[in-house]
């Protein structure tokens, strides 16, 4: 009655070797490593650049552990830290002609020490949070309400040059609040706008006036309204990945917290001042006019100067380029930048500019239709030419720039147009600054505190249930292996508090083994065969384990759901901690103690500690 | 080894009424330090600013706080953290002064009251992490460089995030207890899930009792052990409700209390096993987790020690005043057939 099928051990070996392989990354430390990270927003890291890194290496005869390519950056392992500090040097040299102006940011790092065939199993280490790791944490709050209003600033250009190019008088457009009111003269003029205004703007609802005069009120629909704050937080997001790329320490990371909250951690850094400028910086975006005459091909070609009144710049793909220094339009007054289509089913990048920037590119492309506008991007002080498209027609509030340009180069221009600015300004509401040393001594603390703890509990199981004991705190051992693999698994950030629910977990997790123990010892003690009380043992606490673990459960899921930061990365650990317990001390357990007396058939006695037995008066509890 | 050699069932529900007048008693105690004193809230909660500094020496608080307090902040706090060489400073949230800013302006004032002078230093660590962070640097006497006073941790918190994490910890709350309610009343009876909450709350509310009266900090960390103490603490209950439900099947002759001393007792070496391995790995975390978890593992001490006693002497005797039967866990022949019931072998 004690065996298990052939099929439950396999399922335990293979748990075993999972949980093992997936735990093991977390324990070789980490190791110096040099990360090549885009320094502009106009330049991207992609796997080519894995071979450039590889090639300096070469050359200068430095080993690398390995080189690679993560999505958005390369990096390159070490064996040492000199290594590492040469390695720097070289790679530096090697990828940024202009040391001066660098295109890439080569920064120091560390990275798992966890051999390679680990990570091509894709089982890396638990990501360490700023708590044990030091750092600084940024909370931001994102204002909303600016959002909107520039949104329905936009509109109001809209409606605007909608009513013009149809002809539809009216007297006056105003924006009230996030709302836009458009006054007439008489109701047929209205009618024909809400008509016009309805068909060729699907986001936003018209309703008349309350007003004497008649009038138009146009608000965005909620579902709109939804979809712009999104779009905001998405591009707030975008940004400020951008800018603190230029950190370039570790990985940082940047997510939505909320509705309109954006959490920025950056592990690596302690210099909150010199983070918050990066932070708050803002990339600028200008247009201006491309000055083709033949004084700027000559200068172009070096026969002569740059004219006067014009600056060299260096175009994204074609080279250098000479502009006017006149500034016709700023970033400021870019509402939106989106890839589309053009009426070829060209991929194109569709611009919107706010009032007064679509009356100045109304202007400035009435009098240079054929000419060249380029759009600069300014960064650290220095700028680059984006694009620089030829005018073919007068523009309005809304133009597109076509080309002979994939969809992938229309997005990648869409949204570094979009980079450099914020769609709605951001507050930090929360700081952290974590010390380094404080982070390791939090890490050791939260470590002793879990060994002592499992140590204790181990030795107490052990001398009060003897062989029983062993398999608990075997179990107990297997739980906090699979544990700390599921972690590792789900990439989960690891933190003082969830090392303390680790903890709690682990005497937690004895609770089930104790009931089980004690049930087969009362088994024994009520004079049932030992295969007998083993099999009863087993199957009898089980109700009360699930039980005891479903309350607890539903206590660290309402803390999952409604729990922020440290809460949720104890919460995550304490459920499955719970989940982890109920499988090892449910059916591992009970596959050890099978193993070990399943196979006997005449079992006289387990090695369960002393069963005392009652004199046989007591038989009956309560009064005999 | 065995500890616990019961030979009759102790009568536990004989004496229930003078236990649930302590428990009362210490409730009533536990509520009055809540309202008089109230709880001694992390800045989690009320928003403001934590500055931990480290000096190489043992700190001299006073003066800390003579410059802290001179910068006009109102009402701050300087106390050592862990050791005499950490200092924590709390300062309150004040309208209209840039928050952000705080934490540098005051490591700014402490370092020149020493003497120093604040600089940006770009640094390599041990394992090659490039570290960038504000030093503070003097000469001592010898001409040596010196850092007379470290930052080593720094928080700052909008009082609007305090709100919202307080409405928060109060929807976890109600959702914890709501959902082990309708669950024990599902899985056992009503009266059960109302004794067990109330058992439970009755912990917590002890917890918070010892947090109010030693003014202790009140940190998210401890609301989150104080809601695994619900979770937790309501595992006791279950198991005896659990022999309750078992006894009342098995032994028909006894009575409601006795069932209920019956159940108490058998699962008296379990409880007491159990708490004992939880309490040994909390009081690893209280010994060796440093100040960090400190009140973090003392929050689970106490909802330890008095979830034993709470669901012995509250729960069981709270469902045995709402006046629990054995009609109420066994209902009409359809149910003992339950194929699912783990425990329907058990009926003699």
């Amino acid at each position: 009655m004690n065996r298990y099928p052939l099929w439950k051990y396999a399922m335990l070996i293979v748990a075993l070797l999972i949980g093992t392989i997936y735990t093991l990354p977390n324990f070789f430390g980490e190791a110096p490593a040099v990360q090549v990270s885009s320094g502009k927003v106009t330049v991207k890291v992609d796997s080519a650049m894995v071979g450039r890194v590889e090639q300096a290496l070469k050359t200068a005869e430095i080993k690398a552990d390995f080189v690679q390519f993560d999505g958005s950056s390369v990096k390159a392992r070490f064996a040492d830290t000199d290594t590492q500090m040469k390695a720097k040097d070289v790679i530096a040299k090697a990828v940024n002609a202009d040391p001066a102006d660098p295109s890439y940011i080569v920064a120091l790092n560390l990275l798992s020490r966890s051999p390679q065939w680990l990570a091509k199993l894709y089982a890396f280490p638990m990501y360490l949070g700023l708590d044990l790791r030091g750092g600084v944490h940024f909370l931001m709050q994102v204002d909303m309400k600016a959002a909107l209003t520039k949104k329905a600033e936009a509109l109001t250009g809209d409606v605007r040059s909608l009513l013009r190019d149809k002809n539809i008088r009216h007297a006056g457009i105003s924006r009230d609040g996030n709302s836009v009111v458009v006054a007439f003269r008489d109701v047929e003029a209205r009618e024909s706008a809400r008509r016009l205004l309805t068909d060729s703007m699907a986001d936003v609802q018209w309703l008349p006036g309350s007003g004497a005069e008649p009038s138009l009120v146009g608000s965005l629909k909620p579902q709109s309204l939804v979809a712009v704050q999104e779009a905001a937080l998405k591009q707030n997001i975008t940004t400020l990945h951008n800018r603190v790329n230029e950190l370039g320490t570790t990985e940082p990371v940047i997510q939505q917290s909320g509705l309109d909250r954006i959490v920025v951690q950056l592990p690596g850094v302690q210099d909150t001042a010199r983070a918050k400028d990066i932070i708050g910086r803002t990339a600028t975006l200008e247009l201006r006019m491309v000055d083709d005459s033949t004084e700027a091909q000559a200068a172009l070609s070096g026969a002569a100067p740059v004219p006067f009144g014009t600056e060299r710049y260096m175009d994204r793909g074609f080279g250098p380029i000479i502009v006017k220094r006149q500034v016709v339009l700023t970033g400021d007054n870019l509402n939106d930048a989106q890839a589309g289509f053009d009426e070829n089913h060209n991929p194109s990048v569709n611009l919107t500019v706010d009032a007064k920037g679509a009356r100045i590119m109304k202007e400035v492309s009435r009098e240079n239709i054929g000419k060249r506008m380029a759009i600069i991007l300014f960064e650290k002080g220095k700028g680059e030419v984006v694009t620089a498209p030829r005018i073919n027609s007068e523009l309005g509030n809304r133009f597109q720039i076509t080309g002979a340009m994939s969809t992938q180069e229309a997005n990648d221009t869409a949204l570094l147009l979009r980079a450099g600015s914020l769609a709605a300004p951001m507050e930090i509401i929360e700081e952290r600054t974590i010390g380094p040393s404080l982070g390791a001594e939090n890490i050791a603390k939260g470590i002793a505190s879990v060994t002592w703890g499992f140590v204790a509990v181990a030795i107490f199981m052990c001398i009060y249930y003897m062989l029983f004991g062993l398999f608990s705190s075997l179990a107990l051992g297997f739980n906090l292996l699979l544990l700390m693999a599921l972690l590792s698994m789900l990439q989960a950030t690891m933190s003082l508090p969830g090392i303390a629910a680790m903890a709690l977990a682990l005497g937690m997790a004895i609770d089930s083994n104790v009931l089980i123990n004690e049930r087969i010892r009362e088994e024994l003690r009520n004079g049932a065969s030992p295969q007998a009380a083993i099999h009863a043992g087993y199957e009898r606490a089980f109700a009360t384990i699930l039980d005891s673990n479903v309350t607890t459960l539903i206590a660290g899921v309402a803390l999952l759901a409604f729990g922020s930061g440290p809460i949720k990365g104890f919460a995550v650990v304490h459920c499955l901690g719970i989940l982890t317990s109920l499988f090892s001390s449910v059916v591992f357990s009970r596959a050890l103690v099978n193993l070990w007396y399943g196979r006997q058939k005449k079992l006289k006695s387990l090695a369960i500690g002393q069963v005392w037995r009652p004199e046989p008066e007591a038989d009956v509890p309560g009064k005999a | 080894m065995e500890l616990f050699r019961i030979k009759r069932d102790i009568p536990f529900m004989k004496h229930a009424l003078i236990f649930n007048a302590i428990s009362f008693l210490t409730f009533a105690v536990a509520v009055f330090f809540l309202v008089t004193r109230g709880l001694h809230f992390s800045i989690e909660f009320t928003g403001g600013t934590v500055i931990e500094v480290e000096t190489p020496a043992a700190a001299d608080t006073e003066k800390i706080r003579h410059t802290v307090e001179k910068m006009g902040f109102g009402e701050i706090q300087v106390q050592n953290f862990g050791s005499s060489r950490d200092v924590m400073i709390r300062l309150p949230v004040r309208e209209g002064e840039k928050q952000t800013e705080v934490v540098d302006k005051v490591f700014a004032a402490l370092c020149t009251a020493e003497s120093g002078t604040v600089s940006r230093h770009q640094q390599i660590t041990d394992k090659g992490e490039s570290i960038s962070k504000q030093i503070c640097n003097s000469s001592a006497a010898d001409g040596s460089k010196v850092e007379p006073i470290k930052l080593s941790r720094s928080e700052v918190v909008g009082p609007a995030v305090g709100a919202e994490l307080a409405w928060d910890a109060a929807k976890a709350l109600g959702f914890t207890i709501l959902g082990i309610v309708i669950y024990l009343a599902i899985r056992f009876e009503w009266k059960f899930g109302v004794a067990g909450i109330i058992a439970n709350l009755h912990d917590i509310v002890i917890i918070l009792g010892f947090f109010a009266y030693f003014q202790w900090e009140f940190s998210l960390a401890v609301l989150a052990a104080v809601l695994a103490v619900l979770g937790y603490s309501v595992n006791e209950s279950v198991v005896i409700f659990d022999r309750v439900r078992e006894a009342f099947r098995k032994y028909r002759k006894l009575n409601t209390h006795e069932v209920i001393d019956h159940a108490i007792t058998s699962t008296m070496s379990r409880t007491i096993i159990t708490h004992g391995s939880t309490q040994l790995v909390v009081l690893s975390m209280l010994i060796f987790g440093g100040p960090t978890l400190h009140y973090f593992a003392m929050a689970l001490t106490i909802g330890i020690c008095f979830g034993i006693y709470s669901s012995v002497f509250v729960a069981a005797a709270l469902a045995m005043w709402l006046g629990v039967k054995r009609e109420d866990l066994i209902k009409g022949p359809a149910n003992k057939e339950d194929p699912d019931d783990p425990n329907a072998g058990a009926v003699v």
